[in-house]
């Protein structure tokens, strides 16, 4: 795995917060997320902290991982005090590879140092491979709420490009269990415009992931990362380089399908029947607090920023020895948490309200409607925001009636379209 | 008084010459080579190269500047000789400083390399110094090369000069074998000055240096009587007077004198801090009782090639405007104006010599003021008649009139190509395409053979010396000269991204042509400007009449789909990494255009692979 260069701030090993970041805490949602970082194998196009049984060491071990995460809930319970939690989310890595008591253990030590509140949200993520209706039902009787299945797609050739092990049976049958388990909200994961993918293997994935009753699906863009073995086969020309322009038809196709079934996106790559948006992720979005648990897990607690030691060796370690595995960590300038406002607020489709964009911009772009083109040059004249708005909502970019109320929200073709969108709000 | 004392030497045992050799031919050594065995230079102090003063000179291989050294010189009849030798720059766009160096001379020593047979530069400096009736002594140098071919090029030389083979001399500037015979054929075959040393002083300016220390350094060569220390001189063309401060002869390093006569060389310093006001060709005489009459030739260095340069970080602009003015005060022919591209910001539009002298200015800017450049395609200077019978001078496209134009002319040159026969095809088609016609061919041998066509010199400052050497592999030599005018059917080439012209990629090209570079430029560009939120078109149009179009598609997916889960700073840190590229930026209109993408398309590496 490559690692995250050494950026931030060395964290205090005792894990203590600023007492401005800790004030906010118990006044909005508070969530916790826990890191599994366990794969049977390992896809090629991921490059998330996980790891296979050979590419670990003895002194980790999937079977008593649960308790080393178990032990920094109580850590972190220690810094925050007391809060009731919001919501709960365990991904990976294949969370499932913990198994159902396991991962009903981790909740139940949530329970005991924080508790639950009304109706919390606890999700876990589940490779379709790794469940069983026992499981299943143990899971919902122990507590978890919401399962989030990566389907990926339904057409075999797409799974092998993916390095995928389950089958599209696979993956409806798990969704059929975990309904008949009781879970109030089931989710799919779509990985849309793979190499080789065609427009009649996404319609069967929708066909697939709409039938299946799913209320949620993520889908997103295959993106190549740096230093995965699908990088690697993309540079050695075995596979092309995903098509922007095929992803992009890909997103629309999802996007009215998913519309003609009931759903409508909340989310940039985040679709829902009504109730079944994630609030755990809404939470990440609208920059409220949660603890990260495991390794290289990400937190933010009042405007600081942490991650942790990203081997689970060494984090075991650190929590064995009584410290906070925190690796690194960031307190947020105001400048850096209004970026992060725009970045976040405006991928939603409860949109940016107009008022978070700073009132005079420094934008190049200059108002062009149609037939008439605007005399000044491109040489950095200064226009306010209201013509970069008036500029967007022209390019068909953000709504006009919403921005009009107050409110950009994006069109689709703005999603599509949302890193450029952002940056002109930031200039 | 020893005849050898400056102020005080006998005409008739002084020998002015300058070496006429092509880069790499072995001029260096052999100037070395002189200072060795006359005894000047201390050994220990000898050093490769000794009077390539600018580390650029002693890099390249080529001398820019040329300087004059005075050699103490016994000959074989015992007598005590001065030999001047005077130093020549070695390229195309320094002709008129070649011909004003030979004017100070008697003779010309023309050294070729035994390997490689004359070049069309020797050539024509060699050419220069026969009409400027200068004694030539014949020089095959490197004779000690495996790959030496001393009896053909000695043929070869022995039938451009009009000479007995058995007159080259064969010499190794290396290894010094056959120095001591051309010290000796200098004295015997190059006449002495001739000159009135009783006439008012008069002096030819043939160099002129700006020194850190001491201002600009004058080298000029005496022709009629005597120019000495506290005279007051005077410049004939300029008419500007001043003090002289010093003078002095350089042997090898400057030695003070009181004062130089008939026949000597040596350099002079007034104290003043610009070059243009000393200038190249300019005859010096004393201010009082001095000459009326000017040595003939003097001409104001002419800029033909015009080019902007800006700096790639626009914050640079201040320092490149400095190194500009501290470049000038060593350069007479640089001349520049501010100018402001849309495309690349604030810079300069710079007029050279031609495209060397182009290419020297914008290295050592680069090399001593450490700046990053960025250089429009060069054009050369156009009169354009309206109908109305008014004219205007057009060195900047942007200057070029849209209408009612009545006659354009244009600057030509006569090019002179050696080559191999085998590529004589190949090179007439190029110039050919280039708008040329044939003059004349010459075989200088059975496998080497002159070309001489009249060109337009539009068409040679643009990449034709890349192709002339891509089709010889390597084996044309090219000079020119300017040769005056033409009228042509020129139009002004612009390139409109989204509707708006980008200034620097207008072109003044022959109508004939205009469509190969609009073709070319906008596919150029659509390869390497980014797709925008909207569709972008790239045309090329005369005026209002677009002759070509491409087309950049909107771009249709820009946003990272995953968020990491809670990994929020990494994508912060995606987007300021976004941000900090999006400010890299330059605006034509609504385009954002990267710098990269300026850069490449006036980069003119679309010229055939080497």
């Amino acid at each position: 795995m490559p690692s995250l260069p050494p950026e931030g701030e060395q964290p205090p090993s005792d894990g203590s917060l600023p007492p401005s970041a800790l004030s906010s805490v118990g006044t909005r949602p508070f969530g916790i997320y826990l890191h599994v970082p366990f794969c049977n194998t390992r896809c090629g196009y991921c490059d998330f902290n996980t790891y296979t049984a050979t590419e670990l060491s003895g002194d980790v071990r999937r079977d008593t991982f649960g308790e080393v995460l178990q032990s920094e809930v109580a850590f972190a319970r220690e810094i925050t005090g007391p809060v009731e939690v919001d919501t709960v989310f365990v991904g990976g890595g294949t969370p499932t590879l913990l198994g159902a008591e396991s991962l009903v253990r981790l909740l139940d030590e949530i329970r005991g140092q924080y508790g639950l509140a009304a109706g919390a949200e606890v999700t876990t993520e589940a490779n379709p491979d790794t469940v069983d209706q026992a499981m299943l039902d143990r899971l919902r009787a122990g507590g978890y709420t919401r399962i989030s299945f990566g389907v990926q797609s339904a057409a075999s050739s797409v799974l092998r490009i993916l390095e995928r092990t389950h089958t599209a049976g696979n993956a409806q049958r798990a969704i059929a269990m975990a309904r008949a388990a009781g879970f109030e909200h089931v989710s799919a994961d779509l990985i849309i415009g793979t190499p080789g993918e065609t427009d009649e293997d996404l319609e069967a994935s929708l066909d697939l992931v709409v039938g299946s009753g799913v209320d949620h699906v993520s889908a997103y863009s295959l993106i190549v990362e740096a230093g995965t073995p699908l990088a690697r086969r993309v540079q050695r020309g075995e596979i092309p380089m995903p098509d922007d322009d095929t992803a992009a038809h890909r997103y629309e196709m999802v996007d009215d399908a998913l519309a003609a079934s009931g759903f409508a996106w909340y989310e940039v790559s985040n679709w829902a029947r009504p109730g079944g948006e994630c609030r755990h992720n809404v939470n990440y979005w609208a920059s409220h607090d949660w603890w990260g648990v495991g390794p290289g897990a990400h937190s933010h607690i009042g405007g600081v920023r942490w991650w942790n030691e990203r081997h689970p060796s060494t984090y075991a370690a650190r929590l064995a020895g009584g410290h906070s595995p925190a690796q690194g960590r960031e307190r947020l300038t105001p400048d850096q948490q209004h970026m992060e406002t725009v970045m976040l607020a405006l991928r939603m489709a409860s949109g940016l309200p107009i008022s978070a964009v700073p009132a005079t911009g420094h934008s190049p772009v200059e108002v062009e409607r149609e037939g008439e083109r605007g005399v000044e040059g491109g040489l950095g004249s200064a226009v306010g925001t209201g013509s970069v708005i008036a500029r967007l909502a022209d390019d068909g970019l953000v709504d006009p009636h919403a921005a009009a109320a107050g409110v950009l929200v994006l069109t689709r073709r703005g999603r599509l379209l949302a890193d450029a969108v952002i940056r002109d709000l930031l200039d | 008084m020893s005849v050898e004392q400056p102020g005080a030497t006998d005409p008739l045992v002084i020998r002015n010459f300058s070496i006429i050799a092509h880069i790499d031919h072995g001029k260096s050594t052999l100037a070395d080579r002189m200072l060795q065995q006359t005894g000047v230079v201390d050994p220990r102090q000898m050093r490769a190269q000794y009077l390539d003063r600018m580390d650029i000179e002693r890099e390249r291989g080529i001398t820019i500047k040329s300087q004059a050294v005075r050699l103490p010189y016994v000959g074989g009849d015992g007598i005590d000789y001065v030999l001047n030798m005077i130093d020549t720059p070695g390229h195309v766009d320094f002709t008129y400083e070649v011909s004003r160096s030979l004017a100070a001379c008697e003779g010309a020593v023309l050294v070729v390399d035994a390997a490689q047979g004359i070049e069309a530069q020797t050539l024509a400096n060699l050419y220069l110094a026969l009409e400027n009736d200068l004694a030539i002594v014949p020089v095959l140098n490197k004779i000690d090369l495996p790959a030496a071919q001393p009896d053909k090029y000695a043929a070869e030389l022995a039938k451009i000069i009009g000479c007995d083979p058995d007159d080259v001399l064969r010499i190794s500037a290396k290894t010094g074998l056959g120095v001591p015979d051309l010290l000796e054929r200098i004295v015997r075959d190059i006449p002495p000055p001739i000159g009135n040393p009783d006439a008012p002083a008069r002096a030819l300016i043939f160099d002129s240096v700006y020194d850190t220390y001491r201002g600009v350094v004058t080298y000029v060569r005496v022709i009629d009587g005597r120019i000495a220390t506290r005279d007051k001189v005077r410049m004939m063309a300029t008419g500007e007077v001043h003090e002289l401060l010093e003078v002095g002869v350089i042997s090898p390093e400057p030695v003070p004198s009181k004062g130089i006569g008939v026949g000597e060389v040596g350099y002079l310093i007034t104290g003043v801090k610009d070059v243009r006001q000393s200038r190249v060709g300019d005859t010096v005489t004393t201010s009082q009782h001095g000459a009326t009459e000017a040595l003939g030739g003097y001409r104001d260095p002419m800029p033909m090639v015009f080019s902007g340069l800006y700096p790639i970080d626009g914050s640079d602009y201040p320092e490149l405007r400095d190194s500009l003015d501290k470049l000038k005060l060593n350069d007479a022919a640089l001349v520049y104006e501010p100018e402001t591209s849309l495309a690349l910001g604030f810079g300069f539009r710079c007029g050279f010599l031609g495209l060397l002298h182009m290419e020297i200015v914008r290295e050592r800017l680069e090399r001593e003021a450490n700046l990053d450049l960025i250089s429009t395609a060069p054009n050369v200077i156009y009169r354009v008649i309206s109908d109305d019978g008014s004219e205007i001078v057009v060195t900047n496209p942007s200057e070029f009139p849209t209408q009612k134009i009545s006659k354009i002319f244009e600057p030509i040159v006569r090019a002179t190509v050696i080559l191999p026969t085998e590529f004589v095809g190949t090179v007439m088609e190029l110039c050919q395409q280039r708008r040329g016609s044939l003059l004349g061919m010459d075989y200088l041998s059975e496998e080497r053979v002159e070309l001489r066509y009249t060109l337009p010199l539009a068409e040679i400052v643009f990449d034709f010396f890349d192709h002339l050497k891509s089709r010889t592999r390597g084996y044309a030599s090219l000079d020119y000269e300017l040769q005056g005018e033409q009228e042509a059917d020129l139009v002004k080439v612009d390139i409109l991204l989204h509707g708006d012209a980008v200034d620097a990629f207008s072109a003044i090209v022959h109508r004939e042509k205009a469509m190969a570079y609009g073709v070319m430029m906008t596919a150029k560009l659509k390869e390497l400007i980014p797709r925008q939120q909207f569709e972008v078109p790239i045309q090329a149009a005369i005026g209002a009449r677009v002759i070509t179009r491409e087309t950049i598609r909107a771009i249709r997916k820009d946003v990272l789909a995953k968020c990491y889960g809670g990994d929020i700073s990494r994508k912060r840190k995606l987007l300021e990494k976004q941000k900090e590229g999006k400010k890299r930026m330059k605006m034509v209109g609504r385009v954002e255009v990267p710098q990269e993408a300026f850069i490449a398309a006036l980069s003119t590496s679309d010229s055939p692979k080497k």
